[in-house]
């Protein structure tokens, strides 16, 4: 349970207003992000290819500290001065960028690279059930597969985490004790995100509270659409507040919902200022989740944000990414994007339910030579 | 966690495409009036695989003799197929372009084999448009009523048609299906160092029950291709390859009432102006000149860049050159094949050693080059101005001359400044000057947030030293009628 908040409940939404957007606290409130690399002549002038964005926001980078809140502190100075900021990104031309993607997926995967593509891919797995019908029943099944998911054989890899509703984090705890494998859950009135900013604090509060080692976060798409950036950028901040050292924070853009590239690389950008761990695509829930274009644009929205602030952000595509072949042309923007330093569980995931099963089966296919079907799977 | 500060990276193991689709005959004779021929003096020489030297198969030599029989050939053909309704000669286009697709995978291997250039281009890019091409010009075949040039315009007669290395079935494509679509008859002659598809077309013609004599095929050398030009009963002459030998065929038709179309060499310009897609920009340089190894007439050769994101651009551009696989082109994951010849090579070589010597600044993606084979990494010069050779001669090869400019009208006139005028590239998130810049290019194509994008609906061709006359669309078919 959450701690109790001065002045009962009604008093609880302008308390949170003031200890968030009062002036004194926010800059205190946003943490040290974690796993973060000092900023230093090295990482901003490193040579060689790295150092394109680095120049063009050095004058951004006013404090030797390693916060990337303090390091774009003149862009989120305003609504004004942040829209001025995202607007001066660079544009996106949708036809070479889904050009692009798509002749990434033309690579050709075979024999030892599909086996190292398939476990890695298993190793990425944010397994998800976000249904309304969700028992503990069904939470401790998939979090049994999450640490076996092949039960007739132990070498397969477990996947990173299971993604479940706040209220299913300790049931999803108690079977995951003692294993690697994390619970991500998403909050902030996931997945539409509509609902007071105390509400959603109290949402990551609880699931935190519960055992949550990460939050999936939505964003309000109706502030950004309507160009209310500082908004969207307090509330990020806000929640990376609540997640303090416990947990990384995933921020779901629902790329669906934003619509042009554009949008996604402005809120690519606006939710890694604003200190999250991690940037995904997409909640699962409306008709177009992560597809390989606008994957390719988080993956280039991290790339240009290391290289301009030293701080690395992991990207999670989510949603409709069903099987293996999938999964691997992802593993290929990745590797062709940002290269060997994200291709690991710690910076790449996917958000998926059913794409496990395929590649299991799969797996199964490169060990004996022959496909087993779907019976020699576990059912979900 | 289990992946957790692993350093294993993503290798990507060996991919090859199947050589058994295709099968190479030990020797081939030319393809005159419907029937596979030696040349008349016997001669015959060997055609290789770029990539590994390996010698593919042995073709006759045409000579004088040869051209002459061919044009006969073509010349008694062309009584019966200008007679035809347009309908029946769309119905064998049409076939054609079918069989095209049905065998794209063969074909696709052999002219990887053969030319060098990746799998991944010849089947994604090469057999859908040469098949495009003849579906295309097969729907102009019975409507040429209705294509600007007037009531029942008429067929010019034979073609005599010499087409490049580069793009050895799309240029005969380009060659072959307006001419037939029209009524013209044919005579092609492939390059010297790729003929096999033209042969394995010569094939398809037969399979689709073309008309003996209506295409006609002459492997050989410049002699040859000399022979066919110079031919008094040529009505037609189409050429696409070199500047030089362009002027040479330009000189020996004059006088004659043959028609001519040429399209010869560019030094095409891309331009990224500062309020560019920077990412797509980077794929577009990628593309405009690392496409084929180079050995495109319409690379974007020289890249004018804003000298306010010359830097930021060169690094993004160093950066995605790395990742560029170069190595085996049967290798479906391969970016970047073999150059065609031991003399193209040559001639890379020699002008990129120029464009040191005149100061330029050398970088070159590191890559391993294979042992054997006909190979050049991708590179770029930086520190080029207009005075270079490297930014005024067509190179031909996968080497990007870098210059930069201030302002757009200091870009329009770099980008015009050039003997050549065939292609040019605009980067810009602005519309209004994407319409303002390509008014002012000399050049036949303007691609704009794109680069190397081709359609046979589109007319191409050149200004200036880049050649005349218009290939492709209803532009195309001018060249081909009595108009």
């Amino acid at each position: 349970m959450p701690p109790p908040l001065p002045g009962g409940a009604v008093e609880a939404g302008r308390w949170l207003q003031e200890e968030i957007y009062g002036s004194p606290v926010r800059e205190a409130s946003i943490p040290c992000h974690s796993g973060v690399t000092d900023l230093t002549d090295r990482h901003l002038h490193s040579g060689g290819c790295t150092g394109s964005y680095a120049r063009r926001y050095a004058h951004l980078v006013t404090m030797p500290t390693n916060a990337p809140a303090a390091a774009f502190a003149d862009a989120t100075a305003s609504d004004g001065a942040l829209r001025r900021f995202l607007h001066g990104l660079p544009g996106i031309d949708p036809v070479g960028l889904e050009a692009r993607a798509a002749s990434l997926g033309t690579r050709s995967i075979k024999t030892s690279a599909k086996v190292y593509a398939i476990d890695l891919a298993i190793s990425m797995i944010d397994l998800t059930t976000l249904e309304g019908a969700d028992t503990p029943g069904k939470v401790r099944a998939l979090a049994a597969k999450a640490v076996h998911p092949d039960p007739t054989d132990r070498t397969t890899p477990h996947t990173a985490a299971v993604c479940v509703y706040p209220d299913m984090v300790a049931t999803a705890k108690e079977v995951l004790k003692g294993s690697d494998v994390k619970v991500a859950s998403v909050a902030t009135a996931f997945p539409a995100g509509r609902a007071a900013l105390p509400v959603k604090l109290a949402d990551v509060r609880d699931a935190i509270a519960a055992g949550a080692d990460e939050i999936d976060m939505v964003i309000d798409r109706g502030a950004f659409l309507a160009g209310h950036y500082l908004k969207v950028y307090e509330e990020i901040a806000a929640v990376r507040a609540e997640c303090g050292e416990q947990a990384r924070l995933k921020v779901i853009f629902e790329t669906g919902e934003l619509s042009t590239y554009d949008n996604i690389r402005r809120a690519s950008w606006l939710g890694m200022m604003a200190g999250a761990d991690f940037i995904k695509t997409s909640t699962g829930k409306v008709a177009v989740n992560a597809t390989p274009a606008n994957t390719l644009v988080l993956l280039e929205a991290v790339r240009d944000f290391r290289a301009a602030t030293g701080t690395q952000v992991g990207v999670k595509p989510a949603g409709g990414i069903r099987n293996t072949k999938e999964a691997i042309k992802f593993l290929v923007l990745v590797n062709e994007t940002v290269g060997a330093d994200w291709l690991d569980n710690h910076w790449f995931r996917f958000g998926a339910s059913s794409l496990l099963n395929d590649l299991l089966m799969q797996r199964q296919k490169l060990a004996t030579g022959r496909y087993s079907g779907p019976d020699y799977v576990t059912v979900d | 966690m289990a992946m957790e500060n692993k350093t294993a990276a993503f290798e990507y193991a060996p991919a090859p495409e199947s050589r058994s689709v295709v099968d190479i005959a030990p020797s081939y004779g030319l393809f005159i009036d419907g029937e596979f021929t030696e040349a008349a003096d016997g001669k015959v020489f060997k055609t290789v695989s770029p990539s590994t030297e390996e010698v593919l198969s042995e073709v006759a030599r045409a000579g004088a003799e040869d051209v002459d029989r061919a044009v006969k050939a073509a010349r008694k053909a062309f009584e019966k197929w200008s007679a035809l309704p347009g309908s029946e000669r769309a119905k064998y286009l049409f076939r054609i372009a079918r069989i095209i697709q049905e065998r794209s995978r063969e074909l696709a291997v052999l002219e990887t084999l053969d030319n060098g250039k990746p799998i991944k281009e010849t089947r994604d890019a090469d057999l859908p448009l040469v098949a495009a091409h003849f579906f295309y010009y097969a729907g102009w075949a019975d409507k040429l009523d209705h294509a600007g040039f007037g009531a029942n315009p008429r067929p010019l007669g034979v073609a005599g048609q010499v087409i490049p290395w580069n793009f050895p079935l799309l240029m005969l494509a380009w060659k072959i299906a307006p001419a037939l679509a029209t009524g013209n008859t044919v005579v092609l002659k492939p390059a010297e160092t790729t003929p096999l598809s033209a042969l394995f077309f010569a094939d398809i013609c037969r399979q689709a029950g073309l008309p003996k004599g209506v295409v006609n095929i002459l492997t050989g050398y410049g002699d040859a291709g000399q022979a066919l030009v110079e031919h008094p009963d040529i009505n037609k002459v189409a050429f696409t390859g070199s500047t030089a030998v362009g002027k040479a065929i330009a000189r020996s038709v004059a006088g004659t009432d043959k028609k001519v179309t040429l399209e010869l060499g560019g030094k095409g310009a891309n331009i990224v102006f500062d309020d560019a897609p920077i990412d797509q920009a980077v794929e577009g340089i990628v593309t405009g000149i690392f496409f084929n190894q180079g050995q495109v007439c319409c690379a974007g050769s020289r890249l004018l860049v804003q000298e306010s994101i010359q830097d930021e651009l060169l690094d993004s551009l160093k950066r995605r050159l790395s990742t560029l696989r170069l190595g085996d082109p049967l290798d479906k994951n391969t970016d970047i094949g073999a150059i065609n010849s031991a003399e193209q090579l040559a001639r890379i070589t020699a002008l990129t050693e120029t464009g040191e010597a005149e100061g330029a600044e050398r970088w070159s993606a590191p890559c391993e080059l294979p042992s054997a084979g006909y190979w050049f990494a991708p590179t770029l010069f930086t520190n080029v101005t207009q005075a270079h050779t490297i930014a005024r001669d067509e190179i031909f090869g996968p080497v990007l001359s870098v210059l930069s400019f201030r302002t757009p009208d200091e870009a329009v006139a770099k980008a015009n400044n050039s003997q050549y005028g065939l292609s040019a590239g605009i980067w810009t998130e602005k519309g209004s000057r994407i319409l303002a810049v390509a008014n002012k290019l000399r050049a036949g194509v303007v691609w704009a947030n794109t680069f190397n994008k081709f359609d046979p609906t589109s007319p191409f061709g050149g200004y200036k030293e880049s050649g005349f006359g218009r290939e492709g669309g209803r532009h195309g078919l001018e060249g081909y009628l009595d108009v």
